[in-house]
């Protein structure tokens, strides 16, 4: 069944899947990790989270309404991009600060580029970097799970670039989410169901997902201790948004490859990119710089993998 | 004399250096941190332009077709040390925040642009007014670009805060901030230049 229901080049036969409908099934996927990172972080979690939405639908209307073309509010993908970019900010942030990036995501990510099906990167991902680069003391103080006063705690990943010991997180903690982080990729457990409804109605192959955290843990599992082969690979799935990116960011329709080796090349590369930046890099997360890097690569990629046209030799 | 106010005006808006011939990107991307930057960046490549299109078109049916651009170059080069060195004697500071890209206005295309199209072609008159109009219009997309870069960045105009508890962004303040105000009037001169049309 998953066959015939992969992203593929032309020829492409019509089934009733609409854009919005996929959309909507996505915002529906993230659904889990948002109750889950309300009930870690707080309610904090969930006005973040409705402010980047709102601020995005915001965006999406005026420059419908800017450029007279269709208004696009309610295919669902302005929502994605607003939950997506909340779910990559720590819980405690100023209000404002989501409210800026999805303007930003929506603004210079989407609509600059010609609006959804034209942007070559992924929106959410382009509004957290600059989120990133603009105000970094907000985007790097965390809470720790259930301390919804806000004592400020590291996440496992900033820990372990610090060469602080890490032995009181167990890998089943890791799992539910008991650590810090941002809003959305703590809870591994509840992205996995997301993940699985997607995988479930074929809206995402297992291309990319799959290559990108194999290729992750192999290279943190050969690189990522002081000799060789002693990396901490569990440790390195688990933490960090490697599960929210391998199968909520780095599967956009648009900014990737279109075909299954594409994507295969793409996972790597995204895999390898973030294992670097988390080894050797100056961040102790790299997901979301992998996956932008890797979509402007996408073109190259695309061009070398292309399908070969029956007939033809 | 209409003849050369249509040449000084069309490098501020119709031919401008920066957002319509997209030349001297390099100059513009690293010093429209702040305005005293771009204002000192603007005067320095106004000097020079000016000058190097007034004796190239002086001395244009001296130079050999071969050779022509090692000698703008030797010409351009000289203008660049003059100003250089008044940088350094009247105002260090604003040399020392300039750096390397005060030197690095031999290998400006503008400059060398104008003097390979325009002034070896044309007579002193015009070419002078060719050179101050792109001088000037580029020391306005300077002064636009910085003046973006310097008030989202920072909060600032010239030194002064505008808004008070304003938190800067601090990415315009980077080289990636410097390439997407540039991208973004591009596109913006672009939109009025088809709205015109």
């Amino acid at each position: 069944m998953m066959n015939n229901l992969i992203v593929s080049g032309s020829p492409h036969i019509h089934k009733p899947a609409s854009v919005s409908r996929i959309m909507w099934t996505v915002v529906i996927s993230l659904i889990p990790a948002l109750i889950a990172g309300i009930i870690i972080f707080g309610l904090d979690a969930l006005w973040v989270t409705l402010a980047a939405t709102c601020a995005a639908l915001l965006t999406e209307l005026c420059f419908g309404i800017f450029t007279k073309k269709k208004i696009t509010i309610l295919d669902g993908s302005a929502v994605i991009t607003g939950i997506l970019l909340a779910f990559n900010l720590p819980s405690t942030v100023p209000l404002w600060l989501p409210v800026v990036g999805a303007i930003f995501s929506i603004a210079i990510g989407k609509q600059i580029f010609g609006g959804l099906g034209q942007n070559i990167f992924n929106p959410a991902l382009v509004g957290r970097v600059f989120l990133m680069a603009s105000w970094p003391k907000y985007m790097t103080t965390f809470t720790g799970p259930f301390s919804y006063d806000a004592v400020t705690s590291a996440t496992p990943l900033a820990m372990l670039k610090e060469g602080r010991v890490l032995d009181h997180i167990s890998y089943w903690d890791l799992f539910l989410g008991k650590h810090g982080g941002c809003i959305g990729e703590v809870c591994i457990l509840a992205l996995l169901i997301g993940a699985a409804i997607l995988l479930i109605k074929g809206y995402i192959s297992w291309h990319i997902p799959a290559t990108y955290i194999f290729t992750t843990a192999v290279f943190t599992y050969i690189f990522g201790a002081e000799k060789f082969f002693g990396g901490d690979w569990l440790f390195q799935i688990l933490s960090g948004g490697l599960i929210l990116g391998a199968f909520f960011m780095a599967t956009d329709y648009v900014a990737t490859p279109l075909t299954a080796r594409g994507q295969l090349i793409f996972g790597i590369g995204c895999g390898l990119l973030t294992a670097v930046i988390r080894i050797w890099g100056g961040y102790p997360e790299g997901v979301s710089y992998a996956i932008l890097m890797m979509n402007a690569a996408t073109p190259l990629i695309d061009r070398f993998t292309k399908n070969r046209i029956y007939g033809v030799k | 004399m209409k003849n050369s106010v249509k040449e000084f005006t069309k490098g501020l808006i119709r031919e401008n250096p920066t957002f319509v011939l997209v030349l001297g990107l390099c100059p513009t991307l690293a010093v429209s941190v702040s305005v005293a930057n771009a204002i000192g960046m603007g005067i320095a490549a106004t000097f020079v332009l000016l000058g190097s299109s007034l004796i190239i078109s002086l001395v244009r049916n001296l130079i050999p077709d071969k050779i022509r651009i090692p000698c703008y170059i030797v010409i351009i080069a000289t203008f660049v040390t003059i100003i250089e060195l008044c940088m350094k004697a009247y105002s260090p500071a604003l040399n020392r925040s300039l750096g390397i890209y005060v030197p690095l206005i031999v290998v400006n295309c503008i400059v060398l642009g104008r003097a390979e199209a325009f002034a070896c072609k044309n007579n002193l008159g015009r070419s002078f007014f060719d050179g101050l109009g792109m001088g000037v219009g580029f020391t306005l997309a300077l002064i636009l670009i910085s003046a973006v870069r310097e008030f989202l960045g920072s909060g600032q105009i010239l030194g002064v805060t505008l808004i008070k508890g304003f938190e800067p962004i601090f990415v315009f303040g980077m080289p990636s901030g410097a390439l997407l105000v540039i991208g973004l009037l591009l596109g913006l001169f672009n939109l009025l230049k088809d709205k015109k049309a």
